[in-house]
């Protein structure tokens, strides 16, 4: 579904990412884990558009990424819900995810419910301004929003980011129930324990390369990932 | 002050204000959406005063209202816009505020010096726009033709809310300024946006330049720097960058002005610019602006 080959990117003279590839097929949950600075995130805002890549290609099934025009990417139905919810603070929360289906309103209001009944503390505040949220329900926010474009596949980028460890778990099971949806999902995660716990497979990453992948029930047991990120 | 001139002044004033209130739009509408100051904003008055001035006799020949030829003034000022925008800002874009800034300020020179080269130095005056009588009014003489000019203007605010608040490229202009990135990850496409917003940003700029034209009939190639100038403190007033604080911010300046100039007539520009340096002094991010830094 979304194959990364070989990708290059650089800030600057400083290269953040050398030759990453891999790979997530249709269904899957599969997380990229490793440390702060990493290139976590500039993976994930490179196959969206928001950075530019030096080399390498990005395929969403079969279509080139880095050949589109970033705004059109939510069309072939790629969603990202990026490091830092980024909601828009001074629109309301039903704006907020009309704004997720901005390149598509069929079915907006059936949408729009589904959302709300999944997240009931979003539909109590639908007329509140989202940057008044509690950081939970901003994140909350966030993955709704990404839900409202119908996505095939979803980047989400540390979901669990300064959420308290009730919330954390919260987080994750509205993930699974994602994927259970029949919706892909490629997870940036530090909490590489829950993230490996969800996922069928993933990635490690470490200064701008990926040294270790395979099966997530594997990489929970192995010993440099625990060593590394599991603190054991 | 007596009541009648009190009421004068107060309607003088909202004219007045109705008008900066326009040009001020401009300036925080592309504020909020680049972060940029459009120095050239002002000349956009020029550019549809002397379009005015062209088209209006053509109008009258025609046998039709003279103030119809403000419709061909919003398409060439937004036409204009568009093309400023694309080919002097666009490419300096990434290249940092200070360069933006001299663009502006070179794109207002430029556009003040070819008006001058195409119509001339000397002032030109246009006919009447709107021949409309005075009424009377508990004793108070009312011009109504100033009326219906703050009408229009009450009017395409009152427009320009509603479209900015339902319209889909209306919400897009509200997103792009609070999160470029969540705004392309939605789909939003930001240069069309930006487009957009130059596109209206220059039309109002038309409908302003309708306004004072039925005031001060009188047109030349620097009239709009004085004008941009006042819109500008009036944007910076009202809180730049937010929408209703550029609309308050010009009735404010016009009010003020008019006011001021009924007791120290040789004195109002001084006295009115103090009262606005008072009032940033008191509150740096203007009346509606807010206070929080800029976020990243």
């Amino acid at each position: 579904m979304l194959k990364v080959n070989n990708l290059a990117v650089s800030y600057g003279a400083i290269k953040a990412i050398h030759g990453v590839s891999l790979e997530v097929y249709d269904g899957e949950v599969v997380s990229l884990i490793g440390a702060n600075g990493a290139g976590k995130t500039t993976i994930l805002r490179t196959i969206s558009g928001l950075k530019k890549a030096d080399d390498g290609e990005i395929f969403f099934n079969g279509t080139d990424l880095r050949k589109m025009e970033p705004s059109k990417i939510i069309t072939l139905k790629l969603a990202h819900v990026p490091e830092g919810r980024h909601i828009f603070p001074q629109m309301t929360v039903e704006e907020n995810l009309e704004m997720g289906a901005f390149t598509d309103k069929k079915d907006l209001e059936a949408n729009m419910e589904e959302v709300f009944d999944r997240f009931s503390r979003l539909k109590e505040r639908r007329r509140q301004l989202a940057g008044t949220l509690s950081g939970g329900e901003q994140q909350m926010l966030a993955v709704g929003r990404a839900l409202m474009a119908k996505p095939s596949m979803i980047l989400m980028d540390e979901p669990s980011m300064g959420l308290s460890p009730l919330l954390v778990k919260e987080i994750f099971s509205i993930i699974k129930e994602v994927n259970r949806k029949g919706i892909t999902v490629l997870l940036v995660e530090q909490n590489a324990k829950m993230a490996l716990s969800i996922s069928s497979r993933a990635y490690v990453m470490e200064t701008g390369k990926i040294t270790i992948s395979g099966d997530a029930g594997e990489l929970l047991r192995d010993d440099r990932v625990k060593k590394a990120y599991l603190g054991q | 002050m007596t009541f009648s001139l009190f009421i004068q002044s107060l309607i003088n004033g909202l004219n007045q204000g109705a008008i900066y209130a326009l040009i001020a739009l401009g300036y925080t509408m592309v504020y909020g959406i680049i972060r940029m100051i459009n120095f050239a904003h002002g000349d956009f008055i020029m550019i549809g005063s002397y379009t005015l001035f062209y088209t209006i006799p053509l109008m009258i020949n025609a046998g039709m209202p003279p103030w119809l030829s403000v419709f061909l003034a919003i398409v060439i000022c937004a036409g204009t816009g568009v093309v400023v925008e694309v080919v002097a800002y666009k490419p300096v874009r990434k290249a940092g505020a200070m360069s933006a800034l001299i663009t502006a300020l070179a794109m207002s020179l430029f556009l003040e010096n070819l008006a001058m080269v195409l119509f001339g130095a000397k002032p030109r005056n246009i006919q009447k726009i709107f021949d409309l009588p005075s009424v009377s009014v508990f004793g108070t003489s009312l011009p109504l033709n100033v009326v219906l000019t703050i009408g229009i203007g009450i009017f395409m605010m009152a427009a320009l809310q509603l479209f900015i608040k339902r319209s889909r490229m209306g919400k897009a202009m509200r997103a792009v300024p609070q999160d470029r990135d969540a705004s392309i990850l939605a789909g939003i496409n930001v240069n069309k946006v930006i487009t957009v917003t130059f596109a209206i940003g220059s039309g109002l700029a038309a409908v302003a330049a309708l306004m004072y034209c039925a005031k001060y009939p009188r047109v030349t190639n620097d009239m709009g720097s004085m004008m941009g100038l006042k819109a500008f403190i009036a944007a910076v007033l009202g809180g730049i960058g937010v929408i209703p604080g550029a609309m308050l911010g010009g009735i404010l300046v016009g009010l003020i002005e008019i006011f001021v100039k009924l007791f120290a007539p040789g004195w109002y520009e001084a006295i009115t610019y103090a009262i606005l340096i008072i009032i940033l002094l008191v509150k740096p991010s203007g009346i509606l602006g807010k206070n929080a830094g800029e976020k990243v």
